[in-house]
């Protein structure tokens, strides 16, 4: 990231959010909105003294999960790029009760600004690339497992937090209480393959819970269940570190836990191990439950942003699931990594690569070939009625003196517009009025005939 | 009782593939259907579906993708305003408008493509043939 946000010819806007997208391939315009974060980005150097002073301390920090606090100026994340710090207005002393302003006092370059405003910045571009993830699944939706309830059942991201040497325990697996667990229960597939939540597979939980076993074991002396439905271990490399972890003495059971229930200070993860075709009944001192992934909770808007299609599951939808895997309905609007599916690291990595390549070579060609199925117009015929330019889906249609004009590189050929002129105007090229008619008439024959 | 003649005008990124599904996955439906591919299911004007009906089909069958899905990113929506104003007007020129049905069958749906078209042609098959109708 350190070096992306180096790169001369890499621009990154930060704490922002597309507001609007208009124009075709070759020529977008984004509005962005960059939000106000109430340090000004040109003059802070990053040395972190407002952090450290600021007196709002207590606020669980979203990034450990809730484990650690934050402070209300403070950098998202260790390593955030770049390294300027935001307020968050809602916890802020200044913002809430009007005094305070100890960072803007403290500020060695006078960069705290709490006058800042969003401001809305317009850029041209000639292709996109979106890579706007995945959201955990929020571990409280499964009810039975008391995420909420109990203490030391945590989410894979907060063991995450646990396990980092930079993290609120630095690095030390401890129990609310400060003790070591003796055992640990991992818990696969939580709102995956699951009817109730998402049916789709996650694709990285086996593996991270492995790497979460293999830390505790690496750590502790603890004892380490797994409870899964099937081990997908596929990728190079995987299935060797699945027996490895074997090895380490880290115990299988093929089954879902039906629920976990507190008993005498411990969890009792109760399940059925299916190989053993028995109920099963553990106490642990600590729970993992490994959280699946989901589209972002805003991919829908996004997409309509962008002109983007959603599968079934919600993430974004690629032209081609094979030949196509990166691009997407819209020319010159690619997508990658887990906003197109759950994938791990490597796919996402490789993805990236691939949408990147596919952006550059367009733009290096400097020409788009089009789909030769697009809208024609017959100006002899055209009423200017303009119902056709608010059908339109891709804004390709405009009326100019009294007729309708075509934007060849915004059309898609849908025909939308062409089912809705009334004065027949508009033909639709390949999908003819008399290409349509004749093969209905042909169908019809066939039906006939049989 | 007769074979009524249909014809399906599916859409190109949902239920013509959803239409290929179901043969792919070797469902049986029934052979009184005959599909056209448009690019999307907004294509299909009022005038192409009555002159069908004219060409002497007992039902017209309108298959785009469900709503958020179209590749078009709103051209079903045009579809689901245009075919309940042709269903109104069909019937005010007395063809039962149940001959004329729009449904929304995605890519994945090959069993739902097999559903709909026995569904929609044993709805059909309990009309008149079309000729009688339009004489």
């Amino acid at each position: 990231m350190v070096s992306v946000g180096q790169h001369e010819n890499i621009e990154i806007l930060s704490y922002s959010e597309v507001e609007e997208v208009a124009g075709y391939v070759g020529n977008f315009k984004v509005n962005v909105r960059r939000k106000a974060r109430y340090v000004n980005q040109d003059v802070c150097t990053g040395c972190g003294l407002c952090q450290e002073k600021c007196p709002a301390k207590k606020i669980p920090s979203e990034f450990d999960g809730g484990l650690g606090m934050r402070t209300a100026i403070y950098f998202p994340f260790a390593q955030a790029i770049p390294r300027v710090p935001a307020i968050d207005r809602e916890n802020c002393r200044y913002f809430q009760t009007g005094k305070c302003r100890v960072c803007e006092k403290l500020c060695p370059t006078g960069a705290v600004d709490f006058e800042q405003e969003d401001e809305i910045a317009e850029v041209e571009v000639g292709t996109i690339i979106v890579t706007t993830g995945f959201d955990v699944f929020d571990c409280s939706r499964t009810t039975q497992y008391g995420y909420d309830r109990y203490e030391n059942v945590l989410s894979s991201l907060q063991f995450e937090r646990l396990v980092d040497a930079s993290g609120p325990t630095r690095g030390k697996i401890v129990l609310k209480d400060g003790r070591e667990p003796e055992s640990v229960a991992i818990l696969h597939c939580i709102g995956s393959r699951d009817k109730n939540y998402n049916r789709y597979c996650s694709r990285i939980c086996c593996m991270y819970s492995l790497k979460l076993a293999h830390l505790v074991k690496d750590t502790t002396g603890a004892q380490v269940y797994q409870f899964y439905i099937d081990m997908r271990t596929g990728g190079k490399g995987y299935e060797e570190f699945y027996e490895r972890v074997q090895q380490e003495g880290v115990i299988f059971i093929r089954g879902r836990p039906a629920e976990i229930v507190p008993r005498g200070g411990r969890l009792l993860v109760k399940a059925e191990d299916a190989n053993l075709g028995r109920l099963v009944q553990i106490p642990v001192d600590m729970v993992i439950l490994s959280a699946g992934l989901e589209p972002r909770h805003d991919a829908a808007e996004v997409a309509r942003l962008f002109g983007l299609s959603r599968s079934a599951d919600g993430f974004f939808l690629e032209k081609h699931p094979k030949l196509g895997p990166v691009e997407t309905a819209s020319n010159g609007v690619f997508i990658a990594g887990a906003c197109q599916g759950p994938k791990d690291i490597p796919d996402t990595v490789a993805q990236a690569g691939a949408a990147a390549a596919a952006a550059m070579a367009m733009m290096d060609r400097g020409k788009v070939t089009l789909e030769p199925s697009i809208a024609q117009l017959d100006v002899g015929l055209c009423t200017g009625c303009g119902e056709c330019v608010v059908a339109c889906p891709y804004d390709a249609l405009e009326l100019v003196e009294g007729h309708v004009e075509v934007d060849e590189t915004a059309c898609k050929g849908c025909g939308v517009c062409g089912g809705h002129c009334r004065s027949k105007a508009i033909t639709v090229l390949h999908f003819t009025d008399e290409q349509l008619l004749a093969e209905m008439q042909g169908a019809l024959r066939v039906l006939e005939v049989a | 009782m007769y074979e009524p003649k249909i014809v399906a005008y599916a859409c190109t990124y949902c239920s013509y593939p959803g239409a290929d599904l179901a043969g792919i996955s070797r469902i049986k439906y029934s052979p009184n259907v005959s599909i056209i591919r448009v690019l999307c299911s907004g294509r299909v004007s009022p005038e192409l579906v009555l002159r069908t009906f004219r060409e002497g089909a007992d039902g017209v069958l309108v298959l785009g993708c469900h709503f958020g899905d179209c590749h078009f990113i709103s051209g079903n929506h045009r579809t689901a305003t245009r075919i309940p104003i042709l269903r109104r007007i069909l019937e005010f020129s007395g063809i039962e408008p149940e001959r004329l049905r729009l449904e929304w069958v995605s890519a994945s749906e090959g069993e739902r493509f097999a559903y709909v078209v026995d569904e929609f042609t044993e709805t059909v098959r309990q009309l008149p043939p079309i000729e009688r109708v339009l004489a």
